[in-house]
């Protein structure tokens, strides 16, 4: 009798423990973006303070690092001298970055831009946050890496380092030319993480 | 009981200032077409999870981009696209975590199935339980009289 209780008692309570354990271990703000390993959805933003659009299109054969940023996110503080780092590492050598301003004023953002010591690369404004939306997003910062293809090769929430972005660009430079131009993400890599 | 027609008044009035805060998408429809929408709109948005909150949906959330999503529903039924379709954009960028519902597919038909076996395990052990506390096992004399001691005590 006493056997058979303690059985149903642990019966019960070990699935219990372990749906605990799995979901009090997991951040419950952390979203698995279907997006990595999926062709980028294409944008046409207007350039900060400048004349004229950047489009994905244009960037074909060229690694584009897409930055979202806003000027009362904290956490871009610390990565913003790292990407304007890694921007500079790159220029010339095939990559493009780009930081959206996103849910914020272009006169907050130059601000900002201004006191943060400028920036080596362009900002882009997203009006009502259809970019941000196309791509996912749901806070600041977030990062994301095209390959030359125009795929996604990775999504960073939270703020990105330049050994984090060295060790995803340096790849795709190495492969691009011998790799030949695919349009559309192969089935292998359509499945989410 | 007294109370339903003052809560149907405030559902009411609540209904009435939620839609009275969409801006028209577009171009101006007519008016019916502009309730249908935002009908429409609100009815989706509610089964849509916002993205910046925790546990809120679409509908319910004050968040900037909760709103801007809330225009991409609009613009998307709109411009002739099925609740399916622009539930399937939605899917597409943020994955299934942002329907509020889960499809009853797969792993998540636990979520539907377990509820129901631990509610009826809950109802068959009450009932059995219930059943051995009250019979009374075959044989046995009827309980004495708890007063036979204190009788004899008295005596």
């Amino acid at each position: 009798m006493n056997w058979s209780r303690s059985l149903i008692a642990i019966a019960i309570c070990v699935p219990i423990v372990f749906l605990l354990a799995f979901g009090l271990t997991r951040d419950p703000g952390e979203i698995p973006s279907p997006l990595p390993g999926k062709p980028a959805p294409a944008f046409a933003l207007q350039v900060m303070d400048e004349e004229g659009v950047v489009s994905l299109e244009e960037h074909r054969g060229k690694v584009v690092v897409l930055n979202f940023w806003a000027s009362w996110c904290l956490q871009c503080r610390d990565e913003h001298t790292d990407l304007s780092l890694a921007a500079n590492m790159y220029r010339g050598r095939g990559v493009e970055f780009y930081g959206v301003l996103y849910n914020d004023t272009p006169e907050n953002g130059r601000r900002w831009l201004t006191a943060m010591g400028g920036q080596s690369y362009p900002a882009l404004l997203d009006q009502g946050s259809r970019t941000a939306i196309e791509y996912g997003l749901y806070g600041v910062p977030e990062t994301f890496i095209i390959d030359q293809q125009g795929k996604v090769v990775h999504k960073k929430i939270g703020p990105t380092t330049v050994a984090e972005l060295v060790s995803f660009i340096d790849p795709l430079l190495e492969r691009a030319p011998t790799e030949p131009m695919i349009p559309t993400a192969s089935p292998q890599e359509t499945g989410t993480p | 009981m007294s109370r339903l027609p003052l809560v149907l008044l405030l559902a009411a009035a609540a209904a009435g200032g939620l839609s009275a805060q969409q801006p028209a998408p577009g171009q101006a429809p007519s008016m019916v077409e502009e309730t249908q929408l935002e009908r429409d709109t609100r009815a989706l948005a509610a089964e849509l999870r916002c993205v910046v909150c925790q546990g809120l949906s679409l509908q319910d959330s004050p968040s900037p981009l909760a709103q801007e999503m809330r225009a991409v529903i609009a613009e998307q039924l709109a411009a002739g696209r099925s609740r399916e379709e622009v539930k399937a954009y939605f899917v597409e960028k943020y994955g299934e975590w942002v329907l509020l519902e889960p499809t009853a597919s797969g792993f998540n038909l636990i979520v539907y199935v377990v509820p129901v076996l631990l509610l009826l395990g809950g109802a068959a052990f009450v009932f059995f339980t219930a059943r051995k506390w009250t019979r009374r096992p075959p044989g046995a004399s009827p309980p004495a009289s708890v007063h036979t001691g204190e009788d004899a005590a008295l005596r």
